[in-house]
């Protein structure tokens, strides 16, 4: 917004430009606070990235043995595809769920109805990712071994089904906005031609929208990447290339939970900790970055 | 917007109000009866390390609320690696550890701190490998869970252990272990593997120990390893021998002390130079016949008791 | 008279099936979370009372309540807040208020979207490096904290800048033109307009960081700690804490014997909170759209 007045800083009593200066400050705290994140995870993983890792065996080998005696093997790949897979499964499932109910909300639904929607998918936002982790171990764990006749419940299907819950409600909510976005103008000459709802919103809302639900997409895969809890616990945690939804696997985010509290500060292992932190900071920074371009891409369209 | 502005005054209010107690609290004299309540604890114990013991020593903080009222004892886990550093820092009382300590790390400790740290050995844990209870085997050797568990094993599945299994229809023996830095994970692959082979990538890494129980429980083709009293009525646990000439033993207390059962490892306090004080009292409460009671509830195996 | 032809039938047909299969698809989104809670709560229903929630876990955390545990994630939200909240409204103000539209504020923006999308484990890495370790604080409620604090201010900031935004930019011209300056129009005007505003987004960080567990496994939550039952402050900000949500995952996985009913209670305790707290923001917000006068 822009600021009409400006009153030179001498007129100003001391305690006035002592506030402006805290409010300027706190309001590029964020700036700051990105670039602390990545230099202190930096700072701590420096060190082996640059001097003695592998990074060729890092991203390509599958042999994860941080604590073998004579050999230790930092390979994270298993854990890559591991992450990517998860998400890409979750995706699947929350992609056409989350969209739909998008289209749903802004598009089929009374006012009444769409505001209590709305309020249902908030709370559905605000589950914890341990409560997940947690109905995946337990419930979820049972139903796919009663359905699927699996050995184990814990596995990739699990996780992406907790994932899918919890990234649905940042898909729904992103889509909804990107839906409103378009004019009211395009849906009434499309409506005076005599197109039907479903006509409009096929016709001319999604090709109109198609950057704000690819963002949308975009942004509820970088909450799956991240996510930590849920993946630890429904997973099954297991260093492994899956073969099909039922494989367990183990991810990015997982391996550092469970691994970080019994490493010696400052050893190898605890360093590839780090670098993986700044693996997934890049991953996650990339795709916020695409879904940021993608947004402002529309607005400038329009 | 007068109603707007009481809200905000009223909420900042009892933020403040908030804010005030607990600074107040750290620093101001308290009344009577919280001094009645924690002015007795005047002298608190850092005690710190495995996480395989953790649950243990936080039964002993638990319990000696009631032997003495004057001493409380901190725990935090953080695994025997943590323990040790905080032992070398000076910063603990006492460590708990699963491992013995490394003569490196006793020099350094006794280089910072003056003090060299005296081992106690206060109870055992034996590793008991579990098997879902239908699972038609009682028996295994060491060098077969080599096989199973170590890199480049030749036993993958439930027919080459010479057996069939008619609820694992797979035939896929599934490995349920432990994250790769636990102790229990590093004593289970040196008890099975020594120190020149790795174990298999691919068996499915759980958390706790009591999560590989309750998965193994559940999942017919499974194996696993934990801690003999981690044991449900869902699971098994297997007679083990070091090879197969060997006599095969089940994980037990007798077994155990008789140092007959061969995965099974003492479990060792360090405490900064001689113990004093508190300190020794309550490592002499924890190595007395009350203390040790607590180890054997807890599924872990109590030292030889003195009587017998 | 207009008879339906076969087209506008067809027509028809095709928006109403496409009515309730969106309808489907959205009520299937709704559905785990009423299953989920009323299974939660089934399971938990022989543990929950009142003593559940004020007395310490017991018998190695096999019985008892929630006390320790409880207390400590209030803690470690109000703290937390304490540090987010004057940052996060402060940062909206600025973004707001003071920036003008140039490169500069599009990176601070991007920054706070960049910020909220940190994975939480690299919210945790990030903690053990800068607070537990370079600040020295060790792992103590603070730097959790302060941790926490730094991944919810992306929620702080957001709302509070959709607060400020519905202040009508008249009601500012007004207050200059009677010659007061920024940060006086600021303090009498645009925040009292927006205080509802602003307190929502102070209500979703603190349902926010109480549900978090990664953030604070390595940073200040403990396995277990006994505090005294029913004392309010029995914990002191630089020595640790037990969290809910770490319980939560600790009994779950690693505690054997557990009660049956208890992680279940836990859980309906934790998620009870977290939607109480959303709950109430969202009756605020209600509220405040039904009262604003202009």
């Amino acid at each position: 917004m822009n600021i009409l007045r400006k009153k030179s800083a001498a007129n100003l009593p001391f305690s006035e430009t002592a506030i402006e200066l805290f409010i300027r400050l706190c309001g590029i705290s964020s700036i700051i606070f990105v670039f602390g994140i990545f230099f202190f995870v930096f700072r701590e993983g420096a060190g082996f990235l640059f001097n003695g890792l592998d990074l060729g065996q890092f991203l390509t080998s599958v042999e994860w043995q941080p604590t073998s005696l004579n050999n230790k093997r930092y390979g994270a790949f298993a854990l890559i595809v591991g992450t990517f897979s998860v998400t890409i499964l979750a995706m699947c499932i929350a992609v056409p769920f989350g969209l739909g109910a998008a289209i749903f909300v802004s598009e089929f639904c009374s006012p009444k109805l769409r505001e209590t929607f709305k309020i249902i998918i908030e709370l559905l936002a605000a589950i914890p990712s341990v409560v997940w982790g947690f109905i995946g171990l337990t419930l979820m764990n049972q139903l796919i071994i009663a359905v699927f006749n699996a050995p184990i419940g814990l596995t990739m299907l699990n996780g992406s089904i907790m994932l899918a819950l919890m990234s649905v409600p940042i898909i729904v909510s992103i889509a909804e906005d990107a839906l409103k976005a378009v004019p009211d103008s395009y849906r009434e000459a499309a409506e005076a031609l005599g197109a039907t709802r479903w006509q409009v919103v096929y016709r001319v809302l999604l090709p109109a929208a198609k950057n704000g639900l690819l963002a949308a997409v975009l942004l509820g895969a970088a909450r799956s990447i991240g996510e930590t809890m849920a993946v630890l616990m429904a997973t099954g945690h297991s260093v492994n290339i899956p073969s099909g939804p039922l494989s367990w696997i183990r991810t990015l985010t997982a391996t550092i939970a469970a691994e970080l509290g019994e490493v010696a500060r400052g050893d190898e292992h605890y360093q590839v900790l780090f670098i993986i932190g700044i693996l997934l900071f890049t991953i996650t920074f990339v795709v916020n970055l695409i879904a940021d371009l993608v947004i402002k891409g529309i607005r400038q369209d329009s | 917007m007068p109603i707007n502005g009481r809200i905000g005054y009223i909420i900042t209010g009892l933020l403040a109000v908030f804010v005030c107690c607990c600074v107040m609290n750290g620093c101001s004299p308290k009344d009577d009866a919280s001094i009645a309540k924690t002015e007795i604890a005047q002298f608190t114990i850092k005690n710190k390390g495995s996480d395989t013991m953790v649950n243990l020593a936080q039964a002993w903080a638990e319990r000696y609320t009631d032997v003495s009222t004057t001493t409380s004892v901190e725990v935090s886990g953080g695994g025997s690696g943590t323990g040790v550093a905080a032992l070398i820092n000076g910063t603990v009382d006492i460590a708990n550890c699963s491992r013995q300590i490394k003569p490196k790390e006793l020099e350094l400790a006794t280089q910072n701190t003056g003090k060299a740290p005296q081992e106690f050995i206060v109870g055992y844990d034996a590793l008991a490998v579990y098997v879902h209870q239908d699972t038609p085997i009682d028996k295994i050797t060491i060098t077969q869970l080599a096989e199973i568990y170590g890199e480049n094993g030749t036993i993958t599945k439930w027919s080459d252990l010479g057996i069939s299994h008619s609820d694992c229809p797979s035939d896929k023996i599934i490995r349920i272990s432990r994250q790769s830095n636990s102790g229990t994970y590093f004593y289970f692959r040196e008890a099975l593997l020594g120190t020149s082979r790795d174990f298999r990538i691919g068996s499915l890494d759980l958390h706790g120990s009591k999560d590989v129980v309750e998965v193994v429980g559940r999942t017919p083709c499974a194996i696993g390893y934990s801690g003999m009293g981690y044991a449900t009525s869902h699971v098994k646990m297997l007679e083990v021998a070091a090879d197969s000439d060997s006599p095969y033993y089940p994980p037990n207390l007798k077994n155990v002390l008789a140092k007959t059962y061969p995965i099974a490892r003492p479990l060792y306090m360090y405490s900064l130079g001689e113990p004093i004080g508190e300190v020794k009292i309550y490592l002499d409460w924890i190595l007395s016949a009350e203390g040790q009671k607590i180890v054997e509830k807890l599924g872990f195996v109590p030292l030889e008791s003195k009587s017998e | 008279m207009f008879t339906e032809t076969e087209i506008s039938k067809r027509k028809r047909q095709t928006e109403n099936v496409m009515r309730i299969f969106f309808l489907v698809m959205t009520s299937l989104m709704i559905l785990p979370l009423l299953l989920i809670i009323g299974y939660l709560l089934y399971k938990a229903l022989p543990v929950l009372s009142l003593e559940f929630l004020f007395t310490n876990p017991k018998d190695n955390m096999r019985a008892g309540g929630l006390w320790a545990p409880f207390l400590g994630t209030i803690y470690l939200v109000v703290v937390s807040l304490f540090v987010s909240a004057p940052i996060g409204i402060f940062a909206a103000v600025y973004l707001n208020e003071y920036a003008r539209e140039s490169w500069f504020t599009r990176i601070t923006n991007l920054a706070v979207v960049n910020l909220a999308g940190v994975p939480s484990i690299v919210h945790a890495l990030f903690g053990v490096g800068a607070f537990v370790l370079f600040a020295g604080l060790g792992e103590s409620i603070l730097a959790a904290s302060l941790t926490l604090a730094i991944m919810t201010l992306p929620v702080i900031i957001a709302s509070t800048t959709e607060a400020l935004k519905a202040v009508p930019m008249s009601f500012r011209e007004a207050c200059w033109n009677l010659g007061a300056t920024r940060w006086q129009t600021i303090r009498r005007i645009v925040i009292p307009n927006s205080i509802s505003g602003i307190l929502t987004g102070v209500i979703l960080q603190v349902s926010r960081a109480a549900g978090e567990t990664a953030p604070i496994m390595f940073t200040g939550a403990v396995f277990y700690k006994n505090i005294t039952e029913g004392n309010l402050f029995a914990y002191n900000i630089t020595e640790q804490c037990m969290a809910l949500s770490l319980h939560l995952f600790t009994i779950s996985t690693q505690v054997p014997d557990v009660t049956e009913g208890i992680p279940y209670g836990t859980a309906v305790v934790l998620v009870g909170s977290v939607l109480l707290v959303n709950a109430a923001s969202i009756v605020l917000r209600v509220y405040l759209r039904t009262r604003k006068k202009w």
